[in-house]
């Protein structure tokens, strides 16, 4: 049901949305195997082509592909002819003629993935364009939550934390909203992005969005935005931000703590909540496998049609 | 474009179906003189419900029974790249080891034989089976590939372009055998 490629998804429908996590849960059983490994795309090439540094998400899908039998390279921009200036458009097409099947783009500039998938006749999934979407880790937060809850749907979610440079809370948004939750946003407001509320969610204060929440998620504070000037200081942060013990009683009492990772312990996030009974941060990390071998399956599907007989 | 479908004959009725699973289950006893190390396995959608009605039979004849796993084989297709679009992954619950047991696959038609072929390399990537053997319901032949079951209820030639269906009331409301043909 996924097209070509997976950009984001403002504009992913519920059932493509819900057809990812319903693969994502018996590709989890598979990681629980003493033979980690189906055949189901064997052959095929998966690049990660990662413009930022990342550990989780290019590990993660680099483990995913290698579950479905997939051959995979990983490219870090800061040790390729990146650093020599070749843009991306001619990266995409080196790499293009060398035929792999799919490429994970990870970029710090909003549309690079779609830029990338214009130019490349591969499939394109999108691991993070600057604050643009990062479609997968939404859908490892959506398995992790309609696992824990049973559902999506009449959920209250809040999102607390630098909303502005936060493609995890854009892609939540779209993700949680188009499956039916109420998504409420609390930040400082200087890190609140003026358009949010045309996506769907309710921006309120910070006791408001905790208030009976069934699912917490808190951002990582980037240490640059007080270097920029846009808040007074981490310290001032935690104090009036941070998810404590006390902000979290707010919330219901089987209410679900989530964090994309990686944490600022004391910062967003006290240790004591990131490693408490409600915390699921570790489960999304296995989701996020899952998810991402879900996605890797559905989008190198298809080619000609062909009947089957059963 | 909507295909419909007509049931143009029908093989085996509720009755029969339960005859041949409980003569099934005598033969799978019999032939592994008893019941030790012995598990089934129900392939995808409906070998499972027959693999639990089977346990169920030796359970009677033994006295004691035998553990079931469920097995979905999408991910083992052999015509994964052909389809025009995936099919739906289920989960896979086999929860004890394969190594060393004999392991009785069930499923409900056998066909051209890459289901079992699929079958048995997802049994293999588990473990080490001391053997691997086959129950179906309705062997409809056009075999594919050299792969042959050990138990079978009914055996019927058919041609490759009908539709043979085994219904089971669990997934499909009754228990019989049709072909069927579009109108």
């Amino acid at each position: 049901m996924l097209s070509k490629d997976l950009l984001g998804l403002e504009h992913l429908s519920r059932a493509a949305i819900e057809e990812i996590l319903d693969t994502a849960g018996p590709m989890r059983e598979i990681m629980h195997r003493s033979i980690k490994k189906v055949p189901a795309l064997r052959g095929r090439t998966v690049v990660t082509l990662f413009y930022e540094a990342s550990t989780r998400t290019r590990v993660s899908f680099e483990l995913a592909a290698k579950y479905l039998s997939c051959d995979t390279i990983g490219v870090a921009a800061a040790s390729s002819s990146v650093s020599k200036g070749e843009s991306l458009k001619d990266t995409a097409r080196t790499l293009a003629a060398m035929q792999p099947d799919i490429i994970v783009l990870r970029h710090p500039r909003a549309g690079a993935a779609a830029l990338l998938a214009g130019e490349v006749p591969a499939h394109v999934v999108n691991a993070g364009d600057g604050a643009h979407e990062h479609p997968t880790q939404a859908l490892l937060d959506l398995f992790t939550v309609r696992e824990k809850k049973g559902r999506i749907e009449g959920l209250k979610v809040a999102i607390v934390g630098d909303i502005a440079h936060s493609r995890v809370a854009r892609s939540n948004i779209w993700g949680f909203g188009r499956l039916g939750a109420q998504v409420c946003l609390a930040g400082p407001a200087t890190l609140m992005p003026e358009a949010v509320q045309e996506m769907g969610a309710r921006v309120v204060s910070l006791e408001e969005a905790l208030t009976d929440a069934d699912v917490v998620m808190t951002l990582r504070l980037q240490m640059e935005r007080q270097k920029a000037g846009l808040l007074p200081s981490l310290g001032e942060y935690a104090a009036l931000f941070g998810l404590n013990r006390e902000r979290l009683a707010l919330a219901r009492p089987d209410a679900l703590v989530m964090h994309p990772g990686p944490m600022n312990r004391g910062i967003e996030i006290t240790p004591e909540v990131a490693d408490g009974p409600q915390s699921v941060i570790v489960q999304q990390v296995e989701n996020g496998v899952a998810v991402r071998m879900a996605v890797l399956y559905l989008i190198a599907g298809g080619g000609a049609k062909h009947e089957t007989i059963d | 474009m909507e295909i419909k479908w007509r049931e143009k004959a029908r093989l085996m009725d509720g009755e029969a179906i339960r005859r041949a699973l409980e003569r099934i289950a005598h033969e799978i006893v019999e032939r592994n003189t008893g019941i030790d190390d012995l598990v089934l396995v129900g392939v995808r959608r409906r070998g499972v419900p027959l693999a639990e009605r089977l346990a169920g039979r030796i359970r009677a004849i033994e006295g004691r029974g035998v553990p079931v796993g469920i097995l979905d084989i999408t991910l083992y297709r052999d015509d994964l790249t052909m389809l025009d679009h995936q099919p739906q992954v289920h989960q896979t619950d086999i929860p004890f080891l394969v190594t060393g047991k004999r392991v009785v696959l069930v499923d409900d038609v056998i066909f051209t034989g890459r289901t079992v072929r699929a079958a048995m390399d997802a049994i293999m990537d588990l473990g080490r089976p001391g053997s691997i053997q086959l129950a179906v319901m309705l062997d409809r032949g056009h075999r594919e590939l050299p792969v042959r079951p050990d138990y079978v209820g009914k055996s019927v030639p058919t041609s490759r372009r009908e539709v043979v269906e085994v219904r089971l009331t669990e997934t499909d409301g009754e228990d019989g055998v049709v072909i069927l043909e579009r109108t």
